[in-house]
């Protein structure tokens, strides 16, 4: 069985949001929300969300022989992380002190209550929930159509500290600038909910279920005949 | 610039039907829920709460086809509460659709439902709905049963517990005030909002624009959630936001 838009389903969470997201941007592909290794493995692309704790997520994953197929769907195809999805590709979780996936450099820490200050010195809440501005740091072929400083849906206690700056795509403000998105090579993770996101977030769905894959943004256009070598 | 404060439209659903009363009684028709969900989604609601205030346990599941239908076109966070009894219900709700379930009475009645249903799905899906009477002796005090019942807690106590129990927010709404377009409870939101370090959705009595502010401002509140001024056409959620940014709030336009 092959599908174009493989959604992980590891017991954790509702994934029904994300697939129905999916199918409403992509209505002539084929989403399946599955825990088989071998649909995963034959997908087109593969959408990794997660919801809940970290460590309840990694034990799911292991007990469904998933781990490796996690890590090759992110080694070989156009690959997208949502929340939890998002921080398990890296190191290590501040969240039950586990390791994730390790799939990319840095660790998963809580927001600190010390921090939680605005600019007006009021205490800002924990979990951070609601509309927040995402500001891009790179250009990216999932940003198309997409304005920089366009506010998408969070909720989450936990953030991304990333290894390597160079991963960083996109950052929020809570009250410090944190990495919401991350993206490197086939592999693009958010913090946020694009499918809990109205047309933006449906937008950046978009742009995923037609992404090659590759970094680099188009360089060509119609003018420049060079391209096409 | 950084996080928005969030307007959320609230629909009280009986038997189906979007409704409205008047401190928790005489209920108005105010239409399909499906539809004023689709039309609050086009103004900018920043999220969407349905309360299913059913009082019988066999038409309840009515409100499960309803979530459904909102959620595969409607692309917000879905809040639904009502008739949770048990870690089940929480699954039933999040499968339909919902995306946080809202837990009143049986939070008061089974506090471990809370926290069991919190570490099974996260606290990020359980919003703890608290219903508050001002009492003889001047005290804040919770109400259960679709406010029928009191239970002697305190408020602000009770508030602090449930957010030790796991609730990832608060959705707080004054008895007093609901229904009367007077305002919110401000001394009370404000009490409960800085006493927690989870997220407070202040709810009952807004009848201006000015009120939502309000509960911003001086409410302390995270969000703020209206019935009435919405569904009968008042006000649109758009003026809405642009009143609060006049106000010096950050919301999402």
């Amino acid at each position: 069985m092959s599908v174009d838009i493989a959604v992980i389903d590891y017991g954790m969470g509702n994934l029904r949001s994300v697939s129905k997201a999916l199918e409403h941007v992509a209505p002539a592909a084929s989403v399946l929300v599955t825990s088989d290794p071998e649909i995963i493995l034959n997908a087109g692309r593969v959408v990794f969300p997660g919801v809940g704790a970290m460590g309840d997520c990694m034990a799911e994953l292991d007990q469904r022989g998933l781990i490796d197929v996690v890590k090759q769907a992110a080694a070989s195809k156009p690959f997208l992380g949502i929340c939890l999805g998002m921080q398990m590709l890296f190191e290590h979780s501040e969240e039950g002190d586990v390791a994730g996936l390790g799939i990319l450099p840095g660790r998963v820490l809580r927001f600190p209550a010390e921090a939680m200050l605005d600019h007006r010195n009021e205490r800002l809440k924990v979990p951070h929930i609601g509309w927040n501005e995402v500001h891009q740091a790179v250009p990216h072929p999932m940003w198309n159509g997409i304005i920089d400083g366009t506010r998408f849906y969070f909720v989450h206690s936990y953030y991304v500290e990333a290894g390597n700056p160079e991963l960083v795509s996109a950052f929020s403000m809570y009250p410090f600038p944190f990495t919401c998105t991350v993206a490197h090579n086939n592999i693009f993770a958010v913090q946020f909910h694009p499918e809990k996101s109205q047309a933006m977030g449906l937008t950046l769905l978009g742009n995923f279920v037609t992404w090659d894959g590759n970094v680099a943004p188009n360089q060509c256009d119609t003018f420049n005949t060079e391209c096409a070598i | 610039m950084g996080l928005a404060k969030r307007i959320i439209p609230c629909l009280d659903v009986n038997a189906g039907r979007v409704v409205k009363g008047v401190n928790f009684l005489e209920l108005r028709d105010a239409g399909d829920p499906v539809e004023i969900a689709r039309r609050y989604d086009k103004e900018g609601a920043d999220e969407l709460t349905f309360l299913d205030i059913t009082a019988s346990s066999d038409q309840r599941d009515l409100i499960l086809p309803i979530i459904e239908a909102v959620a595969s076109e409607v692309f917000i966070p879905l809040t639904v509460g009502g008739g949770v009894r048990e870690v089940n219900d929480v699954r039933r709700l999040l499968n339909a659709g919902a995306d946080k379930v809202g837990i009143n009475t049986t939070a008061v009645l089974k506090p471990q439902v809370v926290a069991d249903a919190a570490a099974r799905f996260g606290s990020q899906c359980i919003v703890v709905a608290i219903d508050v009477k001002t009492n003889d002796q001047g005290r804040w005090e919770v109400y259960t049963h679709g406010g029928r019942t009191a239970t002697g807690l305190d408020a602000v106590e009770w508030a602090v517990k449930m957010q030790e129990m796991g609730a990832g927010e608060i959705l707080l709404t004054s008895m007093d005030k609901d229904g009367t377009k007077s305002g919110f409870n401000l001394a009370l939101t404000r009490a409960v909002s800085d006493a927690l370090s989870i997220p407070v959705i202040a709810s009952g009595g807004v009848g201006t624009l000015q009120h939502l502010a309000d509960g911003v401002i001086q409410g302390h509140a995270d969000a703020v959630l209206a019935a009435s001024i919405f569904h009968f056409g008042e006000y649109s959620i758009h003026e809405a936001k642009l009143h609060m940014l006049q106000n010096g709030i950050e919301v999402r336009l």
